[in-house]
């Protein structure tokens, strides 16, 4: 038997081809007889359509001109619900809403034909702020703009207040954040042979954009196809969109006969995609005299933007969430996600959890000022054990240790002595350096029942040659998908990982293991292919082909040997909801997670008091996340979260006006470079989970979720600003620090 | 015809390979590359010169091909990630970044991988932040930077060994 590849750094399974520019993303692909693809969309925020011109000096008989009523089936994005259309019909909700799509040969004649379509609108007034939402100022959803609300009761908070020393309230915010994969959003379409559509593009999950395909077109499953091609990067922001472009690629496709593709430039692919939603939260937490949180009571909103898409998930991440790894006898949550005037947001890494736990984060340093206790104490007084129950009254079954994370982290970053060396040092000269933390959890999976309404499947084949080959609908979108799930079979089989091979995801051939999100792709699916693998090896075992000690010669003859007497050698294994797992969607209590990963983070700040900047210049991550898989792409996962949440904290700040990003430029949104991040210093404690792959647990999205607390934490530090909000923009800071002043 | 709407020939070498590439005049080299000469290892990422997703050497200095009319790559020598492995053996910079997480999502990578092999190109042994600044022109949203600076490290090492 092979040694472990499961705990080495193993080559990145299509390294070689991104290293060598040969791999190919969507945009690299061309077809036979291909035309391109543009989008025309709407200029209002909200209104009624009244007509479309076409104007002069454009040979429209060229082009492929595609509107609502070209739409076979329902006009629609399926995915929970079926209320966002594929291209406005007689209403537009958001600015950069599809009205009308062309196509033809020549790039450069569509832009010319983009410009000269005009959309008559009658506008309606807009809505664009939580505030105005909630107010109902218009009603733009059903009755009262909410696309969806939950509340979480634990104990009873309206008799805990008694018990209460110290009541401390907050309210905090953060802005809307864009994906920002490097690649943008892309999708070739083909329709026929007969009634038939395919397409291939940047994805994160196969499925989604094939019931949508289906519904769009009102077409048997059978009769559509979608194929994941290299994806260059996805964060949340290929989840749901690629269902709306691939829709558009394939109704020009179906109209036109030929191979269409669209690749959106990166000013629409910022215009018009989504984002993180903005959030508002209200703390007001009730502290007993000796440090113990009785009662906390939370109040979260999210700004949906004009369809509903996935808030109500997002919102539910958010929710429970929120009260964060401590444990509360009573707590509260009330939440909703509202409809705005904007572009829908969607799904970004962390998923509704980087809002409500930056509010919690920051919320508790003040807790702990207000108390006259540190931050490390106050969170210690309150962390969650074993046996203790989370706010949604979940028992933690789970060996947490969040003490020893603390210690581990604060020490890791010389937390205590720069706390008392920078209180002497920030006392001379205009730069202040600061040092601030968070705490926290991430549940990984689908919430609740979630994974069992998703009922997953992945596939596990041999060939005579003894070639073993994966197949599941999960992608690969830089975060490693294929090379765990190679280390993953490999060691179920006891193979090297290059006899793996992980097949392209096509929904012709891979069974649908559900969306590649939510941190669920190496500790739910990969458990799945562990469980197939393993079957493999029992079958040729029970047919007497192999002995339990193997090598990779024997385990090949075996397959040979099996192929030839029995047919295909393979094993199909579909999720099975532990039976201990529970979760009631109506009171919203229960087991949210299977597993959660928790961490702490340390960030150190500088703050230049003259123009009011805030820089990184150390970060510690410390999380327990179960067994690490592969050492290099672990870390790499957290690295990249934690930079992303660095842009989320000082720099990434999205300039709305009348519902539209007015930077949609790389030029002036910000996102972090070279120069701007320290080096992210990462350590893992390994609590193998009994229900994971080899003990594996989620970690796409965590890092996302403490980063910016810790450096909102060690701006107050620094400054002693009352820091409320993200990002944390120079010109929001000096407010802050003039106010400090003042 | 007005002549940015005529079609010019130019001549250049790519990739040691000296070749005859027919574009409009003002058309982007990042695209000539990619539709006439089939080199799609360039990337676009922002189309205006920020994120250095299409990164190529031209004359031995690194520029976004997004920003270079193809007209000005008359006479040029361009290197793109198609021309860093030799003969199926990856370069010590293409290694290093597959040892060391040097890509994840692989779509900045052959700007990056350019960039680095500019940077050292000119200083063989760059400090910490030597790297960071040489690789500043380059956004990477997977990495966080970290596993990039050691890679390249890693390939300075590898240099030297192969001296």
């Amino acid at each position: 038997m092979k040694d472990p590849q499961i705990g080495k750094a193993v080559p990145r399974k299509e390294g070689r081809e991104k290293v060598t520019g040969s791999a190919r993303y969507v945009d690299d692909l061309t077809f036979k007889g291909m035309i391109h693809g543009v989008t025309v969309r709407s200029s209002i925020a909200r209104g009624r359509i009244l007509g479309i011109q076409f104007g002069e000096g454009i040979p429209w008989d060229e082009f492929t001109i595609v509107t609502a009523k070209d739409i076979p089936g329902k006009n629609c994005v399926a995915l929970l619900i079926e209320d966002q259309p594929c291209l406005a019909d007689q209403f537009v909700n958001h600015p950069e809403e599809a009205v009308v799509l062309l196509a033809h040969a020549d790039k450069y004649l569509l832009e010319e034909a983009r410009r000269a379509v005009r959309i008559e609108t009658q506008p309606l007034p807009p809505v664009f702020t939580i505030e105005d939402s909630l107010a109902r100022k218009q009603v733009i959803w059903v009755e009262d703009n909410i696309f969806k609300a939950y509340q979480v009761e634990k104990g009873n908070v309206d008799t805990a207040w008694e018990a209460a020393e110290f009541i401390v309230e907050g309210e905090y915010e953060t802005g809307a954040q864009e994906q920002l994969y490097i690649e943008p959003q892309g999708m070739i379409a083909q329709a026929g042979p007969g009634s038939r559509v395919t397409v291939w593009g940047s994805l994160q999950c196969p499925y989604y954009v094939h019931k949508a395909l289906v519904r769009l077109f009102d077409l048997p499953k059978e009769q559509v196809r979608v194929v994941q091609t290299e994806t260059g990067g996805g964060f949340g922001g290929k989840e749901e969109y690629p269902s709306m472009i691939a829709g558009h690629a394939a109704l020009l496709a179906w109209k036109s006969g030929k191979p269409v593709k669209i690749v959106y430039d990166r000013a629409e692919d910022m215009a018009a995609t989504t984002k993180r939603h903005p959030s508002r939260t209200r703390h007001r937490t009730g502290i007993s005299r000796d440090g113990k949180l009785v009662a906390m009571e939370i109040d979260f909103t999210l700004d949906g933007g004009a369809y509903e898409t996935l808030s109500p998930v997002v919102l539910s991440r958010g929710t429970i969430h929120a009260a964060g790894p401590y444990s509360c006898p009573n707590v509260r949550i009330r939440s909703r996600v509202v409809a705005t005037n904007a572009p829908p947001h969607g799904a970004f890494r962390g998923f509704g959890a980087p809002q409500s736990v930056f509010a919690l984060e920051r919320h508790l340093d003040r807790v702990a000022a207000a108390v006259g206790l540190t931050p490390e104490e106050l969170r210690r007084r309150n962390f969650i054990h074993e046996g203790e129950t989370l706010a949604v009254s979940q028992v933690v079954r789970e060996k947490v240790q969040m003490d020893k994370l603390l210690d581990r982290a604060l020490e890791l970053s010389g937390y205590h002595e720069k706390r008392k060396r920078f209180a002497t040092e920030n006392a001379r000269g205009p730069i202040k350096l600061g040092i601030g933390f968070a705490s926290f959890l991430h549940g990984a999976g689908f919430t609740g029942s979630g994974e069992e309404y998703l009922a997953s499947e992945a596939l596990v084949t041999a060939t005579r040659e003894g070639k073993v080959h994966v197949l599941a609908g999960s992608t690969e979108m830089g975060q490693g998908t294929n090379t765990i799930f190679a280390q993953i079979a490999a060691d179920a089989l006891g193979l090297d990982c290059q006899q793996i091979e992980i097949l392209q995801p096509d929904t012709a051939l891979v069974p649908n293991s559900g969306p590649t999100v939510a941190s669920r792709t190496t500790m739910i699916v990969g458990k799945l292919v562990e469980s197939a693998a393993l079957s493999i090896s029992k079958t040729l075992q029970n047919a007497g082909l192999l002995k339990a000690e193997y090598g990779s010669k024997e385990f090949q003859d075996a397959c040979c040997r099996y192929i030839e007497k029995f047919g295909a050698l393979q094993s199909l294994v579909k999720y099975q909801h532990p039976q201990d797992l529970h979760w009631d969607d109506g009171t919203y209590q229960g087991d949210a997670y299977g597993a959660y990963a928790w961490a702490v983070y340390v960030a150190e700040v500088s703050v230049d008091t003259r123009t009011a900047e805030a820089r990184v210049e150390d970060f510690v991550a410390v999380q327990e996340v179960g067994k690490v898989i592969h050492p290099v792409l672990a870390a790499g996962q957290i690295e990249g979260g934690v930079a992303q949440g660095i842009g989320f904290a000082l720099y990434e700040n999205i300039v709305w006006q009348e519902g539209r990003m007015a930077n949609g430029q790389m030029t002036n949104y910000i996102m972090p470079t070279s120069m701007d991040v320290p080096n992210i210093r990462v350590y893992f404690e390994e609590i193998p989970y009994a229900r994971g792959p080899a003990g594996a647990k989620g970690i796409g999205e965590l890092p996302l979720d403490g980063t910016a607390p810790a450096i909102a934490n060690a701006i107050a530090h620094a400054t002693g600003a009352d820091v409320r909000a993200v990002p944390m923009t120079p010109e929001k800071l000096m407010e802050l620090l003039e106010s400090v002043h003042a | 015809m007005p002549e940015a709407l005529r079609r010019i020939r130019v001549q250049c070498v790519i990739n040691g390979k000296a070749v005859s590439l027919e574009a409009y005049p003002m058309a982007r080299l990042l695209d000539v590359l990619r539709e006439e000469a089939g080199l799609t290892g360039t990337k676009e990422g922002c189309g205006e010169g920020e994120c250095g997703a299409c990164s190529i050497e031209m004359d031995g200095v690194l520029v976004n091909s997004c920003l270079v009319p193809v007209l000005q790559a008359e006479g040029a020598v361009i290197r793109t990630i198609e021309g860093m492995a030799g003969a199926g053996q990856l370069s010590a910079v293409q290694q290093a970044f597959l040892a060391h997480g040097g890509a994840q999502c692989g779509i900045c990578t052959p700007g990056m991988i350019l960039a680095a092999v500019n940077l050292l190109s000119r200083n063989a042994q760059p400090t910490e932040s030597e790297i960071r600044e040489g690789l500043s022109g380059n956004l990477c949203r997977c990495t966080g930077y970290t596993k990039i600076f050691e890679s390249v490290m890693e390939a300075c090492r590898l240099l030297e060994l192969g001296k």
